[in-house]
């Protein structure tokens, strides 16, 4: 088994770690976000709460959510130690710095990383944890058999504050950059590039670095606009 | 024309450093080099310290020519090196700023001179063939696929000066090694021992204390000899296809 140690420790192991956790991490906001959409239905929150209720209480999501908390912690841990490593190797800076060769988002992803992380706990605080220690209402649906926790309420009045939107849309907004690199990178740090199908990689990246913080957006903005 | 000149002063590998002004008159037909020629004569008929800047061919090859010019390895010329450079590009009165190459695994030996050896350490571990000596073997018993032969070529045109290691902001080899993998991986002579030839030239660039790569695109725009991020890709999908199916 040294071998995968030995792997896993090499540059090109560390980045293939960053890449897949990378790659879940965005499967995973897509999911994330359509299920979220449903916070936009006029329907006293019976879409999302019986929503949110299947997502707490099936096993096989249960596990999933279990990876995703340990894919975070593993790729923001695994990023900061390569931003350190790569600062030492680099050593000295210039006194001129072009910005001619380069993306800014591709030379900042540490700090863009650090930006969402700071976002995510915010964000978990005050639904997740909330929601995990049973701090919040129940409510009960004629549709469906089992009372469930009002989810939505305790969004609708998070939405109302306008820091806390504003709080969202930076977050959201260093997503968008951090993606904007990010996505194009982990194919090229598996190796996957070709002449026929980076193209079509790069658009979808662009695309999906700009519709989904975007829709994510348009949840509390909606919600502070709205109501 | 008149040129003011900011320049990195440095003694030795660990003296601090520093920048310090220097104008010169040069005309517009001069190679960068050439014009900095002027100002060491200068400076040596002023009984002044020369600054110590490294070069040989003088024509685009050898990559040892390594300026960081205005920020830019080999200097604001796309894919020539710095020896390439011409005054004409300047204007009179123009102040330019010269920097050494940067990286940790690049030390300052003096002024605008770095110790490269950390990629001659990337080669010895792996940028080479092994034939058995006698009789040379016909250039044409094997044959290669002119676009093959081509495309190994363009890797193999790499003149190893580091601009792409001073460019990156992680100090990282990739491009560099990378460009020695796939020029060696894609014809039937290197193919031999392409799987074992990664793993080595990767670990020995992880030790060599070069950064990770993050794939900033930097070393490829910078690169004199325009080697493509495909190098880099390649070399991916190779060492990790090569860690997993090999037995050792
Ligand atoms: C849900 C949020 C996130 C997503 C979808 C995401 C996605 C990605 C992707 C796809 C990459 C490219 C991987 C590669 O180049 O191979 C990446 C790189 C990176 N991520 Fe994230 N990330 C997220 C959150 C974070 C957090 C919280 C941190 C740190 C605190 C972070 C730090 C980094 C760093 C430093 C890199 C650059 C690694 C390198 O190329 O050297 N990311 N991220
Ligand atoms: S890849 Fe380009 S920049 Fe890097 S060493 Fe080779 S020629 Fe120089
Ligand atoms: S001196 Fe040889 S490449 Fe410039």
């Amino acid at each position: 088994m040294s071998w995968l140690i030995t792997f896993f420790r090499s540059s090109i192991g560390r980045k293939l770690i960053m890449s897949l956790t990378g790659i879940f991490l965005i499967t995973f906001l897509i999911v994330h976000l359509i299920g979220n959409l449903q916070l936009l239905y006029n329907d006293g929150g019976e879409a999302f709460n019986t929503y949110a209720y299947f997502m707490t209480n099936n096993p096989l999501i249960k596990t999933i959510s279990y990876g995703l908390y340990f894919f975070i912690v593993v790729h923001a841990i695994q990023g900061i130690l390569l931003a350190i490593y790569n600062r030492k190797a680099k050593g000295s800076k210039y006194a001129v710095n072009t910005h001619e060769n380069a993306s800014w988002a591709s030379k900042n992803m540490a700090l863009l990383g650090i930006l969402v992380f700071a976002f995510l706990m915010l964000h978990m605080g005050d639904f997740w944890w909330k929601m995990k220690q049973n701090q919040l209402d129940m409510v009960t649906y004629a549709s469906f058999d089992a009372p469930v926790k009002d989810l939505f309420t305790r969004v609708s009045i998070a939405f109302q504050e306008l820091w806390i939107v504003v709080t969202y849309i930076i977050g959201l907004l260093a997503l968008m950059f951090h993606l904007l690199h990010g996505f194009d990178s982990a194919f090229q740090t598996l190796g996957i590039r070709h002449k026929k199908y980076t193209p079509l990689i790069s658009l979808v990246g662009k695309a999906y670095s700009f519709l989904v913080p975007i829709g994510f957006a348009i949840i509390p903005l909606y919600i502070y606009f709205g109501k | 024309m008149k040129l003011n000149l900011k320049i990195w002063r440095q003694s030795g590998p660990n003296d601090k450093g520093y920048f310090d002004m220097h104008s010169v008159e040069a005309n517009e037909h001069m190679s960068f080099l050439e014009m900095l020629d002027v100002l060491n004569e200068q400076l040596i008929s002023e009984k002044k310290d020369p600054i110590a800047f490294a070069h040989d061919c003088r024509e685009g090859i050898c990559g040892t020519c390594n300026l960081v010019i205005d920020g830019r390895p080999h200097g604001p010329q796309k894919g020539t090196t710095t020896c390439q450079l011409h005054m004409r590009q300047y204007k009179d009165d123009d102040t330019i700023v010269i920097e050494p190459f940067r990286a940790t695994a690049f030390p300052i030996i003096k002024d605008l001179v770095v110790d490269r050896s950390s990629l001659d350490g990337v080669i010895q571990a792996g940028g080479y063939i092994s034939v058995n000596t006698g009789q040379a073997v016909d250039a044409n018993a094997i044959p290669v696929e002119q676009e093959v032969a081509a495309d190994a070529f363009d890797s193999a045109t790499c003149i190893g000066c580091g601009a792409c290691i001073a460019a990156c902001p992680n100090g990282s080899a990739m491009l560099f090694t990378s460009a020695k993998v796939s020029h060696l991986g894609k014809l039937p002579q290197g193919k031999v021992e392409h799987k074992k030839r990664v793993q080595n030239m990767v670990a020995q660039m992880d030790k060599e204390g070069f950064g990770l790569c993050s794939n900033v695109g930097a070393c490829e725009a910078e690169c004199p000899k325009e080697i493509s991020l495909d190098n880099i890709a390649f070399m991916n999908r190779a060492f990790i296809g090569s860690v997993l199916t090999t037995e050792d």
